[in-house]
């Protein structure tokens, strides 16, 4: 490993923690300040920094950072009773388990550094690289390819479950060592649960790695980008896999391990200060990394419809319609935003299902974890295999057929995307209206003074 | 051993309408319905409410109460109109020409249930007209801690001296003494109308309303 690898190491794994860490700091928020406008609330907006005389709430952004404040000044409570070394253990392991997942997951397509060498000065305007295939590797020169990903190894989802299996340690410690039958129930029920809803997680993307033919990450959204997203070639392992995420980040409608209506708190009902708040963020982090791994396998990853290696281009089939060759840094750098944004996104809509839907019996989590969603997987399975046999061998007519039906889906992510953001814009700009109901001598009263009076504050 | 039975009894006749229960077909087995319709609501009720806090409008707490949006009044900042007829803080009222309704008969700290208004009556010095007519308070404390707020002293009052329609309700202070208002206090409060005044007009001797005897030349 050269020095160069070394630093670029350095800074892929600096640029994922860090926006690990902001996102689900931010997200900590984004669920208070969400539920709250869902629920025709004001949420938290009192936390405020005074600055050149002026107080700034930012949205009630700070509660965040309030809270981190908090954690680490609280007693740091143990039971008498508590093993202590596996105590303090179980919330480096829930939040370990949630960082090394991280490591495998593109976040961008592979930069050649060979191409900024070539055009140094104006690598913004250069000429494009190759569509297909990886820049070379250049031993004379010393460039060696960059791949966006903290460690690009071959075994890419098998790791990922080997990793996403250590979450449960965490739980089971801790609620084993906190001599607290609430705890332990709490964990009994996270380990049971997380055991049975990792079965689907892992079967559910069986059939997205026939039809990618890959384990890499990388090249799964390499192969989205040339076809089809996969919720168009796996819609059923989709959902399997989008529900047994969220069943095993434990959040409604799956948080039985943490019911606080009966477990107090679950698994960690006994923790305080930052070892309560490791286990909270770990959380909020799970949902990330389980967003990350959604958007990699089955949102195309940093794909955006049309936009290759080498630029946009926009084809149906053989019928060439828009070809724009862009250089490779803009490809890199919208790339990564784009990833990052469809991340964001993928949380946020997490967190409506989080508002929406009631939780679970303990029963029937079981029941779908095991007769709905395991039984579906493994026919997700065997359809999948089937069809994509039959369809491999059905000629070059059918292929041609189906790769212009991988770009029509192209195109309708793109009008999707396209009418979501124009339909949020013109929702911006269309008037409020109020109706008005005066009812009693205090709203009289309010009505003759134009209104109740409002001293200036921010949202 | 068999089971007992109960004769079934037909049932009794009702109006109540029967409960219909969704169809336990696959659709709604497979929750997919309707938590994409769950969701979608909760989106609705996301998506307005933002809309109207991004562009600051969102519905008055009091004027548009039954409004969709976020009614919630933000206290301290925003503060809901009491009604006309609120019984709040104290005030002492003034006469046209600014000085003191107040004639220190002491009827409102007689008919005082709480006992929590204290006047020191003070005459005016000599030469003034109301010197031997009328007197004034040199202190009017009133105890905002013990007052009950049931309006006695209002009723109780021949001049219209003393109100309780200043809209404000006792605030809270962090020591009992700051709870003791006193006569200046009480004249700088004004009403829910915003005048220092009242709406009841005071007969003056010399106005033809006045009913009682002039002062000059007569004996009192």
């Amino acid at each position: 490993m050269t020095l160069m690898q070394l630093v670029w190491t350095l800074v892929k794994i600096l640029i994922m923690v860090g926006f690990l860490l902001n996102l689900a700091g931010v997200l900590t928020w984004a669920d208070r300040r969400q539920s709250a406008m869902i629920q025709h609330r004001i949420g938290p907006n009192r936390a405020s920094v005074t600055l050149f005389g002026r107080e700034f709430r930012i949205l009630g952004l700070l509660h965040t950072a309030a809270d981190g404040i908090k954690f680490f000044t609280k007693e740091d409570f143990m039971p008498v009773r508590a093993d202590r070394l596996l105590f303090a253990l179980a919330p480096i392991l829930s939040m370990g388990a949630v960082f090394t997942l991280l490591a495998v997951v593109p976040f961008g397509d592979t930069i050649c550094p060979h191409q900024f060498a070539l055009h140094f000065p104006n690598v913004f305007v250069g000429p494009a690289v190759q569509r297909n295939g990886l820049c070379a590797i250049d031993l004379k020169s010393g460039y060696y390819p960059i791949d966006l990903t903290v460690a690009p190894l071959s075994v890419g989802v098998l790791y990922v479950f080997a990793m996403a299996g250590q979450g449960i340690i965490g739980a089971a410690i801790a609620g084993w060592s906190s001599d607290n039958k609430f705890s332990l129930m709490g964990a009994l029920r996270a380990a049971s649960q997380m055991v049975s809803y990792e079965v689907t997680l892992g079967l559910s993307l069986i059939g997205a790695m026939m039809i990618y033919g890959t384990v890499r990450l990388d090249d799964m959204v390499r192969w989205q980008s040339e076809n089809a997203w996969g919720i168009f070639v796996q819609p059923l392992a989709f959902f399997l896999f989008f529900a047994a995420s969220v069943a095993e980040n434990k959040r409604i409608p799956f948080d039985l391990p943490e019911a606080e209506s009966e477990l107090v708190s679950g698994y960690f009902t006994e923790y305080a200060g930052m070892k309560f708040g490791m286990f909270y963020f770990a959380e909020y982090a799970e949902i990330v990394t389980g967003s990350m791994l959604l958007v990699t396998i089955f949102l195309g990853g940093w794909a955006l419809p049309f936009f290759h290696r080498d630029g946009i281009t926009i084809a149906f089939g053989r019928l060439q319609v828009v070809r724009a060759l862009v250089p490779h840094v803009w490809m890199i750098v919208l790339g990564v935003l784009a990833f990052f944004a469809k991340v964001v996104v993928v949380c946020w809509i997490q967190c409506f299902v989080r508002w929406s839907l009631p939780r679970f019996r303990y029963d029937q989590l079981m029941k779908l974890g095991w007769r709905v969603l395991l039984p579906a997987s493994l026919a997700n399975i065997l359809v999948t295999g089937v069809v994509w046999l039959a369809l491999d061998n059905a000629g070059p007519a059918v292929s041609d057929a189906l790769s212009i039906l991988a770009d029509v889906t192209q195109a309708f992510v793109a009008l999707a995307m396209t009418y979501f953001v124009a339909r949020a814009v013109i929702g911006l700009l269309t008037p409020v209206r109020h109706e008005r109901t005066l009812l009693g001598s205090s709203a009289d009263a309010a009505a003759k003074s134009g209104g109740t009076k409002t001293e200036p504050m921010q949202a | 051993m068999q089971p007992r039975t109960f004769p079934k009894r037909p049932p009794s006749p009702t109006n109540a309408t029967p409960v219909v229960h969704a169809p336990r077909n696959l659709e709604f087995k497979s929750y997919l319905p309707e938590i994409f319709k769950g969701v979608g609501v909760s989106m609705k009720h996301f998506f307005e409410n933002t809309r109207e806090m991004v562009r600051a409008e969102r519905p008055d707490p009091v004027l548009d109460r039954f409004d969709d949006g976020i009614t919630t009044i933000s206290y301290p900042e925003q503060k809901r109109p009491y009604p006309e007829r609120f019984r709040g803080v104290h005030r002492l009222t003034t006469r046209d020409d600014g000085s003191m309704r107040c004639v220190a008969c002491l009827c409102c700290s007689t008919a005082c249930p709480a006992q929590c208004i204290f006047i020191e009556a003070g005459e005016y010095p000599p030469g003034d007209a109301r010197r031997g007519y009328e007197r004034y308070p040199v202190r009017f404390v009133v105890d905002e801690l013990r007052c009950i707020f049931c309006g006695y002293c209002v009723e109780a009052c021949p001049c219209d001296a003393i109100r309780m329609d200043t809209g404000m309700h006792a605030v809270p202070y962090d020591s009992r003494d700051q709870f003791i208002y006193d006569r200046d206090l009480l004249l700088s409060f004004d009403g829910q109308d915003g005048t220092f005044e009242t709406r009841n007009p005071r007969h003056e001797p010399g106005d033809g309303t006045y009913p009682g005897v002039t002062r000059e030349g007569e004996p009192h």
